[in-house]
């Protein structure tokens, strides 16, 4: 084969001339785990709040959580980022709309990303939450309210404390899946790791290179939260339950 | 405030039937590459050859480490670039698109495989010992005793997995292949109606895939009455 490696490409300096591609493939991971992060938070607050309110017994917000899960589980989240970043902006009210699209075009493709990246994923751990509270024994639930507590303080004395807990493990999927759907983001423009390696392609004529090299940084992230959550999971674990010590 | 006009999508839902067709075909070509390839995968992790049980977790834990969009990518730019010097392909042909579909299905054979190696685990011990006891071999017991029960198992999950990659096959709008999204999205950019074409894809996508995952629920309940 007449390929010619040259890993030192990384090294040289990039077209814009202030940076090194090396440089260019730093900036784009930056972008994932700040994108990747700042939706996770979203996701979790979000994915919280949507999880308790499907298991109250109240017929009408468990109705609307459960539309809400629906809705973000079964369109695509392709489809959904662009309706975010090109639908959404025209439906707002004009001075919204256009205060928005006059923003920097980074910052528009990154808060689009960031909420829908954000709703999609809170809509899973809603699930997770809501399947963490179920799975609590009945007799918890019935013990706080025979004490005297109303249903929120029975929540959140008695049932959310255990079921956030529970929750963890199930959790640490949905935030390595964070990290690997936000590579989508690279469809609307967003220079993440994955349009940087595009780009690294076309700029270096170093194909192999550049994706092995974006290749092994998704990896690295993917090892580095496995790792962390394993032993967050650890302390975390509630003595007495399976996978706890 | 913003006026809609939906009048484009009449006429363009024939190209969108046929982006409708490839998104299908697309789906079937991965669940049945994903299924087998995926069951040899989880019998492979599963045997006691550790050089077979290497690899394949190997290849799972490296599929599942990676975006599919960086996948489809590899598939799409650089693989066919390898294959067709490697394999001295005459100038002119275009193994983008197969080659895009292929990498694909080795993706999700890496999630099926995980959803078959948890079937194949929930089956009793005793009954490969029952199967050997009859005297059939490995191969006999997997497949006349072990996987027939795990697969019935499996079914709904197997079918909750095929509307996931059926929503995943989106993503083939990377590497320009016209699925039912790259169609809609083509013809809002043509009549410069992207947003009612975007909101018109998210309908039928959230119709399709909302109907086929009640009727797994449904499935469900028919077979593990809870």
């Amino acid at each position: 084969m007449g390929y010619q490696w040259n890993w030192g490409v990384f090294l040289s300096p990039s077209a814009s001339g202030d940076d090194t591609y090396l440089g260019w493939m730093f900036a784009g991971f930056k972008m994932t785990i700040a994108l990747s992060l700042t939706a996770w938070v979203l996701a979790l607050i979000l994915g919280a709040l949507v999880g308790v309110l499907r298991t109250v017994p109240n017929k009408t917000l468990a109705g609307i959580a459960t539309a809400y899960v629906e809705l973000f589980r079964n369109v695509p989240l392709l489809v959904q980022l662009f309706i975010w970043y090109f639908v959404l902006p025209e439906l707002l009210p004009t001075s919204i709309g256009d205060a928005y699209k006059q923003s920097h075009p980074v910052m528009q493709q990154f808060l689009a990303s960031m909420i829908c990246l954000g709703l999609f994923t809170s809509a899973r751990v809603a699930e997770q939450v809501r399947a963490g509270i179920n799975s609590l024994p009945k007799g918890q639930k019935n013990a706080g309210l025979a004490l005297g507590f109303t249903l929120p303080q029975t929540y959140r004395h008695v049932m959310l404390p255990m079921a956030f807990r529970l929750v963890v493990p199930p959790l640490t999927s949905e935030f390595l899946n964070i990290f690997k759907n936000s590579a989508v983001c690279s469809t609307i423009g967003l220079l993440e790791l994955a349009a940087q390696g595009r780009q690294l392609v076309d700029y270096t004529a170093q194909p192999y290179e550049s994706f092995i090299a974006v290749t092994l940084s998704y990896v690295l992230i993917n090892v580095t939260v496995m790792t962390l959550m394993h032993k967050f999971e650890r302390r975390i674990a509630v003595p007495g339950y399976i996978g706890g010590k | 405030m913003y006026e809609f006009d939906w009048s484009s999508i009449p006429g363009a839902l024939p190209f969108l039937w046929d982006g409708m067709k490839i998104s299908l075909v697309i789906t079937l070509q991965a669940v049945v590459i994903g299924i087998v390839w995926g069951t040899i995968l989880a019998m492979m992790r599963l045997s006691s050859i550790k050089t077979l049980s290497w690899f394949a977790a190997g290849y799972v834990n490296m599929f599942r480490a990676i975006p599919l969009v960086m996948v489809l990518l590899w598939f799409f730019l650089i693989v066919p670039r390898f294959v067709e010097t490697l394999l001295d392909f005459p100038p002119g042909s275009d193994l983008r698109l197969s080659s895009a579909m292929m990498g694909f299905a080795l993706f999700e054979a890496a999630y099926y495989s995980e959803i078959i190696r948890a079937g194949i685990q929930s089956v009793p011990k005793g009954q490969i010992a029952a199967a050997s006891a009859l005297g059939m071999n490995y191969a006999q017991a997997m497949r006349l005793v072990v996987l027939p029960q795990a697969f019935r198992n499996m079914v709904p999950l197997l079918l909750t997995q095929a509307i996931i990659l059926f929503q995943d096959t989106s993503l083939v709008y990377v590497s320009a292949l016209a699925d039912f999204f790259g169609a809609s999205y083509k013809v809002g950019d043509r009549d410069g109606r992207l947003v009612e074409m975007l909101l018109f894809a998210g309908a039928v996508y959230f119709v399709i895939c909302f109907s086929a995952s009640q009727l797994v629920k449904r499935l469900q309940k028919k077979y593990h009455p809870a």
